[in-house]
């Protein structure tokens, strides 16, 4: 039986790890080497790095840094970020990474998610979505939130799928920073249509929150930031509190 | 004899990342293609990532295809590798080295496809996982090859089926030690060993 994943999220801006609560207002929360080999030892099942610059700014980002915490870690590393092409993709995976996430470049360039696929294969390749609900429908955002596009949530995350991203990361924006626990109800819906394994994203805030986003959500994944950056929720112990839930996860 | 590591390197996928795993057991992997390297190495590791049927042509491009399967020492291949060394490989419909007896397939009848995450591997019996019971090791992939009489390791997703193969000094894992944490970097260890 495969487990349900934990995966911490360190957000990246100037080599620094900062979590934005409702994607302003950012606050500086550690080294990211540091929290990464942290996460490691603590057992989380993957890490994601997202410089979450990267779009706004142009900016070619922290490949030295990626490589340093690639080097460390003994468990599946995703980066993303600013990611616009395959020579991107290449360069990152030669630099240790074992998956690549890619957001607002994937719905400018939906292309994008096909050559990525077909050359590296899907099992490399995140689409990750932030959405937001308005007037009784998920729209997809992109540019760190920004920016609305014309994507309903469901139509972009069936159109990924199609061409060829091996998981979707799904951040609800109206959740996200908030600690109240995650969209379920959209999570669901999105885990009975697709196919591939969904990542939940945005709303963490204690334990029975993720134990509701497996149960209620069928996610199959995770993703938090700050409940782990500064210790409100210890991976582990969290862990266990799932595992007493009969929730499959690994120990 | 002096150890010399080889990871082949034909020109796909991510191969940095089993070379990080072998830094940090104090070891190093030398990363090439070159055929007299590959013979002469102690160890070799045949990773792999993709589609199965580019990565074929990749390998065939530079007649490893025809190199590998002649090898006497200890060779691990890893996810696509392992699925590589098969008879053949339902992916593009690709033929493999027929190193393991066995036809690699498709998951069918399963919650999600890829199979991507941890999952428990039993019926470990085989040097590459000595001293080690049942461990978790993590997995992504969409096609599998089924139990047979060299399968080493099994996991269940949907059917069980093999999570590692062996034929002679032939070694095939389906998950992906680099990436496995502690349990990974021991089998990573005791393959070195061998």
């Amino acid at each position: 039986m495969i487990t349900k994943r934990i995966i911490p999220c360190l957000d990246i801006l100037g080599g620094r790890t900062v979590k934005g609560v409702n994607f302003i207002d950012l606050i500086d929360a550690g080294d990211p080497i540091e929290l990464a080999t942290l996460y490691s030892k603590k057992g989380a099942d993957e890490l994601v790095f997202l410089d979450i610059s990267a779009t706004e700014q142009q900016r070619d980002a922290f490949e030295p840094l990626v490589y340093d915490v690639a080097k460390k870690l003994s468990i599946p590393f995703t980066v993303g970020g600013g990611i616009r092409s395959t020579e991107k993709v290449a360069r990152l995976l030669h630099n240790g990474v074992d998956k690549v996430s890619i957001n607002s470049s994937a719905v400018n360039d939906p292309e994008l998610i096909s050559k990525i696929a077909n050359t590296y294969g899907s099992q490399c390749l995140i689409v990750a979505v932030d959405a937001k609900q308005e007037e009784g429908e998920w729209w997809v955002y992109t540019t760190g939130g920004k920016i609305r596009t014309r994507y309903t949530l469901l139509a972009w995350a069936i159109e990924c799928q199609e061409r060829g991203a091996g998981e979707l990361l799904f951040t609800s924006m109206d959740h996200d920073g908030t600690k109240n626990g995650f969209a379920n109800d959209m999570l669901a819906v999105l885990a009975e249509t697709l196919s591939i394994p969904i990542i939940a994203s945005g709303g963490a805030g204690t334990p029975t929150h993720f134990k509701d986003v497996f149960l209620k959500g069928k996610a199959d994944a995770a993703l938090a930031a700050s409940v782990f950056h500064f210790s409100e929720i210890e991976i582990t112990s969290l862990k266990r509190f799932l595992a007493d839930a009969q929730i499959p996860v690994r120990l | 004899m002096r150890q010399e590591v080889v990871i082949v390197d034909y020109g796909l996928g991510n191969v940095q990342s089993v070379s990080f795993a072998l830094d940090r057991l104090g070891s190093s992997g030398v990363l090439t293609s070159d055929h007299k390297r590959i013979q002469q190495a102690s160890h070799v590791i045949f990773p792999g990532v993709g589609h199965a049927e580019m990565a074929f042509k990749y390998l065939a491009r530079l007649d490893l295809d025809t190199l590998l399967p002649n090898l006497k020492q200890p060779v691990l291949g890893i996810c696509l590798g392992m699925q590589l060394m098969c008879q053949k490989t339902e992916e593009g419909d690709t033929s493999g080295m027929g190193i393991f007896n066995v036809d690699v397939i498709k998951f069918h009848e399963v919650p999600k496809i890829p199979c991507v995450g941890w999952n428990k591997i039993d019926e470990l019996k085989s040097p590459l996982f000595k001293g080690m019971n049942s461990v978790y090791t993590y997995f992504v992939h969409s096609y599998f090859a089924p139990l047979s009489t060299q399968t080493i390791a099994s996991t269940h997703y949907g059917t069980t089926y093999s999570a590692a193969l062996q034929k002679d000094n032939f070694f095939g894992v389906q998950f992906h030690p680099e990436r496995s944490g502690k349990d990974g970097e021991q089998i990573l260890k005791n393959f070195l060993a061998l």
